[in-house]
């Protein structure tokens, strides 16, 4: 009797449950649900009722064509996967091969290194924006290339790359498989590719997610470095169409469903590594 | 091989470390300490040459009246979105962690405002906020809706609020998630044959584990919406009148739309060290939750 209390209990306890995070999902979700609806609708039903699931004039998908071409996507889509698809590979290589060489080496300028490194992620970037634009604008002249931000995306994330990979190879890289490895005549060079590398894998496929992430999301650095509207980038160039056509509302809806698109149809697929990425990520 | 030589070390590290080194130098420390310097000259953005003026720029940082309201207010907003962002991760990373059918779902569901940029999210949100918002409230004849809420100062403060919650709420439920995962069932079975609550269970037992979590969590979001300045620029650009201007945004106009760049870094200067007090304070309250538990 009173298991079958319980069990009833139980039930219900469920059933709340699930009804609570339903609610809470559709409060997610119902800003992008607005904008797919609006963004099959002529400017004027958008502006008289932005509620109605199918507006006056009837279904359009005249918004898209346009918004594409008048917001350069193509341009800018290309534009903003090279830089997050280099800035990352690069940044994956060069922290696993600092950690590397910090977590098996009690030198003097590793440490140094390191502790710069840590110490450093307390910045906030609105410290290094003026000189960032003053050093490499002013006297040197590289703003307005995209090598320039590539290069500062590196250097932003180097720290927090080098700190994960750190955490990585101390734990779960057996001194004993490299010491193999050189007793077979590796070199420390080959012993890190051929042994360290592929062992770091879990890791590495969290750092790419959280920084490629943080690279193709990034607004205000590459607005200051790329100044040109061939250089856009996917932000860049949505916050300088939404200032040109803001009250063409049509067009905007198609512009953020656009700029969102390419992320959200990567999630569908890689969901699971993302999110199991971001929560190893986070347990350190 | 002599491994304790010098130049064995210096080609070691220059073989591994030397790009990074350089990089990290010469986009991180090389502009902070050139920023530092910055401070102490005043330098139009175009002129080649940067006079050297001592403290003024500080004294004139200090002065303005405008950055210590935009420092107040976003201590303010940073305060009620940080509470808020962790009590609804919190409660978010319980549900999905009762093993409730798709669960999956949901965390994947809740995480997804943190794929798209604060920019993109900025506008989508303004949309939201002045049309549809305005478009029910005057369908249901509800005052307080048919008034876009970013026209008064209040409104537009809530309404960074309401976004910052709904940005960050799903990538901090991912780490308490990571927490009551790590939490052993040993134990949450060992408190339930000794006579507790569901409930009981996750205040006593669960929590006091999961110290580690709270001050990842907590840190994170407070230095997320600390710096906060895409959301800022794309929902309320600051209007109005100036009255949602966070203090990432007043550096940024004061650099670089009034050029005033001596005075702007001096305030991106105490800017970091109240990101440098709260970054120590993390380290320090880090160490004393991982020997508490």
């Amino acid at each position: 009797m009173d298991n079958q209390k319980a069990a009833v209990q139980k039930k219900i306890a469920h059933g709340l449950m699930i009804a609570v995070l339903i609610v809470v999902f559709l409060a997610f979700i119902f800003p992008f649900i607005l904008v797919i609806i609006n963004v099959f609708k002529t400017k004027a039903d958008i502006t008289s009722n932005p509620l109605n699931l199918i507006g006056a004039h009837g279904f359009t998908m005249k918004n898209f064509p346009e918004a594409m071409k008048k917001m350069n996507f193509v341009r800018s889509f290309g534009n903003s996967l090279f830089i997050t698809v280099i800035s990352t590979v690069l940044t994956i290589l060069f922290a696993s091969m600092t950690a590397f060489v910090i977590v098996r080496n009690k030198w003097k300028a590793c440490g140094a290194l390191f502790g710069l490194m840590i110490a450093s992620m307390v910045i906030p970037f609105q410290v290094l924006m003026i000189p960032l634009v003053s050093f490499y604008g002013g006297i040197f002249g590289l703003l307005n290339h995209r090598a320039t931000l590539i290069f500062m995306h590196i250097g932003f994330s180097m720290s927090m790359a080098t700190f994960m990979f750190h955490g990585a190879i101390h734990t779960n890289v057996p001194i004993a498989l490299e010491e193999a490895a050189t007793i077979d005549g590796c070199s420390r060079w080959q012993t890190f590719w051929k042994v360290v590398f592929p062992l770091l894998k879990p890791t590495i496929a969290t750092v790419a997610i959280i920084d490629a992430m943080a690279f193709w999301n990034d607004y205000l650095l590459p607005s200051l470095i790329l100044g040109k509207k061939e250089l856009y980038t996917l932000p860049i160039a949505t916050q300088i169409f939404y200032g040109t056509f803001s009250t063409d509302i049509g067009l905007i809806m198609a512009a953020l469903l656009l700029a969102m698109l390419p992320i959200l149809i990567l999630y569908l697929f890689l969901q699971r590594y993302i999110v199991e990425g971001v929560t190893a990520g986070s347990v350190k | 091989m002599n491994t304790n030589s010098n130049s064995y070390k210096f080609k070691q590290y220059t073989m591994f470390a030397g790009v990074a080194t350089v990089l990290f130098g010469l986009v991180v420390i090389v502009p902070f300490i050139y920023g530092l310097y910055l401070t102490f000259t005043s330098w139009d953005g175009v002129s080649k040459t940067k006079p050297f003026v001592g403290f003024s720029n500080y004294a004139t940082a200090f002065s303005d009246v405008d950055y210590w309201h935009a420092l107040g207010r976003t201590f303010i907003y940073a305060a009620i979105a940080v509470i808020l962002v962790n009590i609804v991760a919190f409660v978010l990373a319980f549900l999905v962690t009762r093993g409730l059918k798709g669960q999956n779902f949901f965390r994947a569901g809740f995480f997804v405002p943190n794929l798209i940029g604060g920019i993109v999210l900025g506008y989508v949100w303004k949309f939201v906020f002045n049309r549809a918002f305005v478009a029910l409230g005057t369908a249901i004849g509800s005052g307080t809706l048919s008034v876009s809420w970013l026209s008064t100062p209040t409104g537009a403060m809530i309404c960074m609020i309401i976004v910052s919650v709904w940005q960050y709420a799903g990538y901090m439920m991912l780490i308490y998630v990571a927490g009551f995962m790590s939490v052993s069932e040993d134990v949450i079975e060992a408190a339930f044959i000794d006579g507790c609550t569901n409930l009981q269970s996750v205040i006593h037992v669960s929590i006091p584990l999961m110290a580690s979590s709270f001050v990842q969590c907590l840190f994170l979001s407070i230095t997320r919406c600390f710096m906060v300045y895409d959301v800022n620029l794309s929902l309320t650009n600051g209007e109005p009148f100036n009255s949602s201007v966070m203090a990432a945004m007043h550096v940024y106009n004061q650099a670089f739309t009034y050029k005033n760049f001596g005075p702007g870094q001096a305030e991106a200067f105490i800017l970091f060290i109240v990101c440098a007090v709260i970054g120590i304070a993390q380290v320090y309250v880090g160490k004393k939750a991982e020997v508490g538990a």
